[in-house]
């Protein structure tokens, strides 16, 4: 820390965060040095990530002062003015990126964000793409590169607008050592063009680290020192970085810490003891094969690594292993038998760590434990017995009661093993088991090994990333792009390439296999970079830029195109529930089936009912024997309707006695039995009219006035010309909404919405460009309903249709605003689906007059009914289908809609947040 | 076999684990079952409530105003006086339901008896109220001119009465039809959700491939998640009938709630296993959420849980003849509201029966098949 102290281009001073109650940064203070690069060293969790984040003002700051490019993070202007010269990448391979979108895609439109024109942006593009090698790649989705080409293209991302602050968080996590050490170099060289650029990068693996300019160690959100990698070594007296960092953390999480030896496999009993052997195994997923004819013999007891960048095919090998996947080609073998998926009983001859922790975390350590004992068939008696000994074997036995969740990933890791051992296999298969563990524990789980394999015989296969654990395989192999590159003991590999490290020989085999090698060369391509200022105007435009707005429209629509499944399920399920909706929200009564009870079986009573049978509401079954078939059919359910006519009908209707038909409805379905019972009082008014006029002649009885009821718009009082315009509003507030919520969720759940935190993109012109094709696609499906409508369903458009074209612009922008403002309070997609589901079809069947009129609801229904879009929508959707409305008729309802739009809109972007809390 | 149970059993009791420890759900559950049963029951409004009408009286007499003061809430609006154009507009608008007109001199031409006509102008487009509404409204106009004709003389009264009785709900009370129909609609939803979340969840996690890798088998798996989830879907029916609509909303349940759990029983049989098949046809949560949606609204409208299935098309009713809730809800309103025992639905319970079968069948190949990948 003595080193002359360079001016510093950030400065953080006593932060503090909280996720929850989780504290991720205890007070940290620190110099950003400028021109150089500083590195954050420490395993996951410990800060690294949150800290970086608030230095780029992507995360809000809780508590201290961070202060970045010569002004306070925490103050909006600021981070307006300096965001376009930070440069942020943040972890994850490929997170900030697009993956639908091509290399050349994805550049045009951070391009596009930081304000460059079409030709600046082509030659910008150009010259980032051949200096990273990544022009011959320009037309592939950024989600079919390789891990080291993702990271290559994010960083071209990063570099469009010439940062001069740039900030990596774990950029090499999960790339092989050839992509990891090009992407060094990369970066080297492009600090030698513009050395004015500071670097800050956060890294998990220590042996990178030692490139850096200067270091800061952490451990649980604390700086535990900085100082240049040299200091490091010379304070700690450690051979390396690894070692360093282990000896810096505090006592109290070193102890039970020491070197780990790993006594020798002892020559084995023949050779042909092998536990696993793949023979030729190859695995196609359609055109690509993943893997490659590999092949290797694994002997009993023997630790055997398997190293590879992600993506390159271990997992899918390891995964024919154990039988999950069925090979495409060649041989698998346990234990001298061809892998059986069917087998089960080799299964419990094998224990699987997938690279996830397959923990379940709704189930305590000790129920985990039992679970698994128990399926892989431990007796009962020796259930309870054998998890405690594994419990207490991996000093588990204090938390046994604890949830999975509540654990630190080196306990969980260590269940995770507990869990795979628990019912004794002779094989253990480890996919990559410690990604993102400290190095303390790590050491204590290869300890774990160790002591598996060579006490107890356990043969283990394993993957990993890290070298300096495949130094302590006992046998590895190399595979890269799904072939197996070279197999043999680490000493035998590095000497066989006169390589110093293991590191160097991967590197060697890794170039020889074709991977794309010299990175060095293009240093003076990126050289020639513009050293003209980069857009600083683009800052200026504060509050709207419509270019901006037009390449979040552009890029929106672009992945909607690449993912038809998402458009498609709006277009399609929209007409197919309209078409659902359209026939089954039917209150016409048709075909309902009735029956005769007639005890008096006279030509008076035999035409009573013959008004009913006659209409075409009714249907007349065989006539009903007494009363017990009367109940029996009823109860089943097949009449809904009986008549009973009493002994003496005609002789007391000619003497003019009282007498009582019965009418029986089937109440089940009260809307039904309703209409039944106004059918059978009209039928008999008519009846008694009929009766009355034949006795008195045609003039003298009769009532004294009449009522002409005029059904208007829709005479014949049919349920489809009416719901079918209803309908339309409906579908077009759902789908529109739910779209839309998620395409901004979507972001939100794959890292991409840090593009709307860390460049200069406006709250506003996000939002309205995301919308935009969401209102295109809207429109369309409103089409496609009208067609529908008039088509399948026939029912005409008797007015203005003009009319309704413009109510569906400003519906859609409401039904898709909705969908915005429910975005901007949601997560995940599924909260925003169920959200956005509630949020529009409940007002929208319930209170916009679908069914009852607006004007009939009360309390809050009928003020959620006034202001909702959808009411007025469907007043103007029924008034130009139905009614034969025009413009000037529907006023009232344009006002309160057109309206609505700018306050809906207002809203999202007032509640959209433009930094992570 | 033993072991085949002891997985299935064992497994069970871990998706049951992973439901208790995960409150969204566990919230929902609840909430369908309680409140929105509930709510469904008593918001549901009568045919006609409310309806608002317009009147454009010109004849300004004694017998138009009697007819004006005749039309009073709750089945309508107080009615509003208005001209014929303002009337017109109103109708068009969506303001009022019905618009009656009184002519002038109505009062004299009755007196006449020169059986003059009022005209009750309908917005037919608004079903529910223009049908009940206008014959409502009829009554109500005759009604009133025949009394008020009455201080001149006797009226006849008609030698035939007709004894309307609804049976099994004799007051019409919609609380009854929807709080049981609301309690299959959940029934269904919960169902298909709960197991096709349960599958995803898992894989998601990423314990699929961990499972695959231990000596059980997707049989095993699947049915584990079958009995448990369709357990706890089956007790909330059973709590919310009893509690509930029994109970709480006192409506009168004629038969046997034993029996139309058996019924329900073999109802989730073919829901979760179409709950599982969709996490299969599905990458993501929100991917089968969407499709949930898509398959839920069909299931709930066209079973005939809403509306008569009599009124549909004839080929809905054949498609939907397909789908397991059609013939769940024809047996749960045939015990429920009319009392039918074991001899009246066995056909629906066969149904189910076989539709739950193939739908399982299918399933579980699809299952299998798939299962391999999505570790």
């Amino acid at each position: 820390m003595t080193t002359t102290a360079p001016a510093a281009v950030a400065r953080l001073d006593a932060v503090t965060h909280y996720y929850g109650k989780t504290l991720a940064l205890a007070g940290v203070t620190l110099d950003v040095p400028a021109g150089r690069t500083l590195g954050l060293i420490g395993p996951d969790g410990v800060g690294k990530s949150t800290l970086l984040s608030l230095l780029t003002g992507a995360r809000e700051v809780q508590q201290g002062r961070v202060l970045a490019l010569g002004g306070d993070m925490a103050n909006r202007r600021h981070r307006e003015d300096v965001c376009a010269r930070i440069a942020y990448m943040p972890q994850g391979l490929g997170k900030n990126l697009y993956p639908t979108l091509s290399v050349d895609e994805n550049l045009q439109f951070f391009g596009q964000l930081f304000g460059h024109d079409a030709g600046e942006r082509r030659r910008r593009i150009d010259e980032l793409t051949r200096s990273t090698d990544l022009y011959a790649f320009l037309q592939r989705p950024a989600g079919k590169l390789s891990g080291g080409m993702k990271q290559k293209l994010g960083l071209c991302c990063a570099l469009i607008h010439d940062p001069d602050l740039l900030v990596l968080d774990e950029p090499t996590t999960g790339v092989d050592p050839l992509a990891r050490s090009q992407f060094w170099d990369l970066i080297a060289s492009i600090r030698a063009s513009r050395p004015g650029m500071s670097v800050i990068v956060a890294t998990a693996y220590m042996d990178e680290a030692q490139r850096f300019d200067a270091l800061v160690a952490m451990d649980a959100g604390r700086i535990l020192a900085t100082g240049t990698p040299a200091e490091f070594l010379e304070r700690t007296g450690s051979p390396h970085l690894e070692a360093a960092f282990v000896a810096l953390l505090p006592p109290e999480k070193r102890e039970g810490h020491k070197r780990l030896v790993i006594p020798p496999l002892r020559a084995t009993e023949g050779e042909e003891d092998v536990a696993i052997e793949a023979r030729d195994l190859t695995m196609r997923f359609g055109e690509f094969v993943a893997v490659d004819h590999v092949s290797f013999r694994i002997r009993r007891g023997e630790i055997f690594g398997f190293l590879g960048s992600n993506g390159c095919g271990k997992s899918t090998t390891m995964k024919m292993l154990t039988g999950l996947l069925p090979a495409s080609e060649g041989r698998a073998g346990l234990f001298g038998r061809d892998v059986d998926p069917k087998d089960i009983a080799t299964r419990r001859r094998v224990g699987y760590m997938s690279q996830a922790f397959s923990l379940y975390s709704e189930l305590t350590v000790a129920q985990n434990l039992v679970l698994h004992a128990r399926l892989f068939g431990v007796p009962d008696a020796e259930v309870q017995e054998k998890a405690q000994r594994m419990a207490a074997r991996f000093g588990l036995t204090q938390l046994m009661d604890s949830l999975p969740d509540a654990l630190p990933l080196g306990l969980r890791q260590r269940l995770s093993l507990a869990v795979a051992l628990v019912h004794g296999p002779e094989l253990l298969i480890l996919d990559e088991p410690t990604s993102g563990v400290d190095p303390v524990a790590r050491d204590q789980f290869w300890e774990l090994l160790a002591e598996l394999s060579r006490r107890d015989g356990v043969t283990i296969f394993i993957s990993t990333h890290f070298m300096n654990e495949a130094e302590r395989c006992d046998r590895i192999s190399l595979m890269h792009a799904g072939r197996v590159l070279v197999s043999d003991t680490p000493a035998a590999i590095a000497s066989g390439r006169g390589a110093r490290t293991l590191e160097e020989a991967f590197i060697a085999y890794l170039e020889d296999a074709g991977a794309r090698g010299g990175a060095l060369d293009r240093a003076d391509a990126a050289g020639s970079a513009p050293a003209s200022p980069p857009g600083r105007d683009l800052g200026q435009r504060r509050f709207f830029s419509p270019a901006r707005a037009w390449s979040y429209s552009v890029r929106e629509s672009l992945e909607l195109r690449r993912d038809p499944v998402r458009a498609a399920l709006g277009l399609v399920g929209s007409l197919l529930l309209m078409f659902i909706m359209g026939f089954g929200i039917n209150m016409d009564v048709q075909d309902l089936r009735f029956a005769v009870l007639d005890y008096d079986r006279t030509p008076l009573s035999r035409g009573y009912a013959l008004d009913l049978s006659g209409s075409r509401y009714f249907v007349e079954h065989a006539p009903i024997a007494d009363d017990a078939d009367l109940d029996r059919r009823m109860r089943s359910g097949e009449l809904s309707l009986a008549l009973v006519i009493p002994p003496g009908f005609a002789r007391d209707v000619a003497r003019g006695q009282a007498v009582q038909v019965g009418a029986y409805i089937d109440g089940a379905m009260p809307t039904r039995a309703e209409t039944v019972a106004g059918y059978v009082q009209g039928m008999h008014q008519a009846w008694l009219a009929e009766i009355a006029r034949q006795r008195s002649g045609p003039t003298a009885a009769g009532s004294p006035a009449t009522v002409e009821t005029r059904f208007r718009y829709n005479p014949g009082v049919q349920s489809l010309p009416a719901m079918v315009p209803a309908v339309i509003p409906l579908l077009l507030m759902m789908f529109p909404a739910m779209l839309t919520a998620l395409s901004v969720v979507r972001e939100k759940e794959l890292g991409s919405i840090l593009n709307l935190y860390v460049t200069p993109v406006t709250r506003s012109e996000f939002l309205f460009g995301k919308q935009l094709p969401y209102v295109v696609l809207a429109l369309l499906n409103f089409l496609l309903m009208a067609l529908m409508a008039v088509t399948i369903f026939g029912v005409p458009v008797k007015g203005s249709f003009l009319a309704l074209l413009a109510a569906a612009v400003l519906y859609t922008l409401c039904a898709t605003g909705i969908g915005l403002v429910a975005s901007t309070f949601t997560r995940s997609q599924v909260a925003a689906l169920f959200l956005t589901t509630i949020g529009t079809m409940i007002p929208a069947v319930q209170f916009s007059g679908m069914l009852d009129p607006v004007s009939s609801l009360e309390g809050p229904g009928a003020l959620i009914g006034g202001i909702y879009p959808a009411s007025h929508f469907l007043t103007i959707s029924r008034g130009v289908f139905n009614k034969a409305l025009n413009f000037d008729d529907l006023r009232g309802a344009f006002w309160p809609l057109a309206l609505a739009v700018p306050v809906i809109l207002a809203t999202a972007v007032l509640m959209l947040r433009k930094q992570e809390t | 076999m033993r072991r085949f149970l002891d997985h299935v059993y064992r497994l069970g009791v871990k998706e049951l684990w992973g439901l208790w420890r995960d409150p969204m759900m566990l919230l929902l559950a609840v909430f369908l079952f309680t409140v929105s049963v509930y709510t469904s029951a008593t918001a549901v409004p009568e045919t006609l409530h409310k309806a608002p009408i317009a009147i454009v009286d010109e004849d300004r007499s004694a017998l138009s105003q009697r007819i004006v003061d005749a039309f009073y809430p709750p089945q309508f609006l107080p009615p509003v006086l208005s001209s014929l154009e303002r009337a017109d507009q109103g109708l068009d608008a969506g303001e009022f339901t019905f618009a009656l007109i009184i002519p002038a001199g109505f009062e004299r031409d009755v007196l006449a008896r020169r059986q003059p006509a009022i005209q009750l102008n309908v917005d037919a487009t608004r079903m529910t109220q223009a049908f009940s509404g206008s014959g409502y409204a009829q009554q109500i106009v005759l009604g009133e001119v025949s009394t008020f004709l009455q201080r001149d003389r006797a009226s006849t009264t008609p030698p035939v009465d007709l004894a309307l009785r609804a049976r099994f709900n004799p007051t019409l009370d919609k609380g009854w039809f929807g709080s049981v129909m609301d309690i299959i609609n959940n029934v269904t939803m919960l169902s298909i959700l709960l197991t096709g979340a349960a599958l995803i969840r898992e894989r998601e996690h990423g314990t699929i491939e961990h499972l695959l890798a231990m000596p059980v088998t997707p049989a095993e798996i699947m049915l584990s998640k079958i009995w448990s989830m369709g357990l706890v879907v089956l007790l909330a029916a059973a709590f919310s009938l009893l509690f509930v609509v029994q109970t709480v909303l006192q409506v009168r349940i004629e038969g046997s709630i034993a029996l139309f759990l058996a019924v329900a029983a073999l109802y989730l049989f073919a829901t979760t296993s179409m709950g599982i098949f969709m996490a299969t046809v599905t990458r993501s949560m929100p991917q089968f959420a969407m499709l949930l949606i898509l398959v839920l609204l069909p299931l709930q409208m066209l079973s005939g849980a809403s509306t008569p299935r009599e009124s549909m098309p004839a080929f809905v009713q054949g498609i939907m003849l397909a789908a397991p809730t059609t013939h769940f809800v024809a047996a749960a309103q045939s015990i429920l509201y009319r009392g039918a025992g074991m001899t009246f639905v066995w056909p629906q319970m066969l149904a189910l029966l076989l539709i739950g079968s193939v739908f399982f069948v299918y399933s579980l190949r699809r299952f299998t098949r798939t299962i391999g990948r999505m570790a």
